[in-house]
């Protein structure tokens, strides 16, 4: 458990100190997202019925920018092979990295995203499902991430090879998180908000407990390969 | 187990394949010539769809071979990656550009299906979505394989990424399908299925067959020639150091 709290602290504070990676993804969503009513018109009530999808999928490429800053340069500094050489298990060191990207990017978005709702128009019940949503559905985002981030250490332009590996697995996650934010704003009573929402909401918990699982288990396998 | 680690050996793998080689070549062939001839002329067009309907004779069997080819390499990757055999790694990397190109098959022909049928090259059905998906996940595997400086390592993850893979597609599957539902809910869908009469699910089968055996032809055909490159490569290296 030590070991686990250790390397969250010491990603945090690296991340920290180099603020600039820590604001780039959240930049890079809010600017993304504030192209598409340029591209689509300010009708509100068009920016309102597509704003779930954007937001989903601007969050997605946001993710994606800092997928390979999880393990790169522990890998290049090697700090990674002494961590493979430690006693620690590697699963739970692992799952320790990927919680301190999750809390410098995932949590940075799901901060961001209540402005973007705003900006397009989004009623406040919606926006509620939409926090929960990307609550289940961004930490597997950083897990599935962090599969694709581990197979590519060492390989030749690692960084385009990771969208193409990552985003079919990102689609199931997609699909649910606006899903649920669709069901919430097509339900008529106010009362029906939480029940209709709550399949997709679910859906997204098991999503999320999937990757949980396989996540430890790729990655270490692919952490011992590249550090042989 | 016995027979698995047997052909571990290259050589006997080798004399095996060259015994074998000609035999489901000759099956290939003449189930290819078959089906064909079947779909064309033997079996008659749909009442619906017209002559279009033989589209289905390539179509259905490539989305079969896609899925197969998946699978083939996902267990090739286990057996790589739990035993270390030697031959799965090149069955893997042998079987992955099949696999797309039989996905690209069933991906265009189900396009040009699709023209008549449903009036648009392209509609987002649930079926045609995943097989899409499934692209993707082929050309992944495919560019991870190569993307490092030492084969092995490519192999290694490669087969990771195919497992992880392996175990995504029912989810991407079955959200596929439930997005689909939600967005679509007359989707325009044929009854075939088991329902088909057999004057076309003869020659269907038949072409399932034959591109099976395509398949085994080809993949072995190439893991052959990647096992004389490393023999090719040994000599050479042989007579460099004996230079």
């Amino acid at each position: 458990m030590s070991a686990f709290l250790n390397i969250v602290s010491k990603d945090l504070r690296l991340a920290l100190r180099q603020r600039s990676d820590l604001t780039m993804a959240v930049l890079f969503f809010i600017l993304t997202a504030m192209l598409f009513p340029f591209g689509l018109g300010p009708e509100p009530n068009l920016l309102a019925r597509i704003a779930p999808g954007i937001i989903w999928v601007t969050a997605l490429l946001s993710v994606l920018l800092s997928l390979e800053r999880i393990f790169l340069a522990d890998y290049e500094d090697g700090s990674l092979e002494q961590l493979v050489l430690s006693r620690a298990s590697l699963e739970i060191a692992i799952l320790a990295k990927v919680l301190a990207h999750w809390l410098t990017t995932g949590l940075p978005l799901i901060l961001a995203a209540p402005l973007i709702a705003l900006l397009f128009n989004m009623d406040t019940e919606a926006m509620t499902i939409l926090l929960f949503a990307m609550l289940l559905g961004t930490p597997s985002l950083s897990l599935i991430g962090a599969i694709a981030a581990t197979l590519t250490l060492g390989a030749r332009r690692g960084g385009v090879l990771i969208p193409l590996l990552v985003l079919p697995l990102y689609i199931p996650t997609l699909i649910f998180g606006v899903g649920a934010i669709d069901a919430a704003m097509n339900s008529l009573e106010a009362g029906a908000v939480i029940a209709n929402a709550r399949p997709h909401l679910l859906l997204l918990g098991a999503i999320l407990l999937v990757s949980l699982l396989i996540t430890p288990l790729a990655g270490a396998a692919a952490l011992k390969q590249a550090l042989e | 187990m016995s027979v698995f680690h047997r052909f571990a050996n290259p050589n006997r793998f080798l004399k095996l394949t060259n015994t074998v080689l000609p035999w489901i070549s000759g099956i290939t062939v003449l189930s290819l010539l078959a089906g064909l001839y079947m779909a064309f002329f033997t079996s008659p067009p749909d009442y619906q769809q017209g002559e279009t309907v033989r589209i289905m004779y390539i179509h259905v069997p490539s989305a079969w071979m896609a899925m197969f080819i998946y699978s083939s390499i996902a267990f090739a990757s286990v057996c790589s990656l739990i035993w270390r055999h030697p031959l799965a790694d090149l069955a893997a990397k042998a079987s992955a550009p099949i696999g797309a190109g039989f996905t690209f098959l069933a991906l265009a022909t189900g396009s040009l299906w699709g023209k008549p049928m449903w009036g648009a090259w392209w509609v987002w059905d649930a079926r045609l979505t995943s097989v899409l998906i499934l692209f993707f996940l082929y050309l992944g595997h495919m560019a991870l394989m190569n993307a490092f400086e030492e084969q092995e390592r490519g192999n290694r993850a490669a087969a990771v990424l195919a497992i992880v893979g392996f175990v995504n597609i029912p989810i991407i599957k079955f959200s596929v399908d439930w997005w689909n539902t939600l967005h679509q809910p007359a989707s325009v869908m044929r009854a075939d299925g088991p329902s088909i009469d057999p004057s076309m699910l003869w020659p269907l089968l038949i072409m399932g067959l034959a591109f099976k055996f395509f398949y085994l032809v080809v993949v072995l055909i190439r893991i052959k020639s990647e096992l004389i490159e490393a023999k090719l490569r040994k000599y050479r290296r042989a007579v460099v150091d004996n230079a």
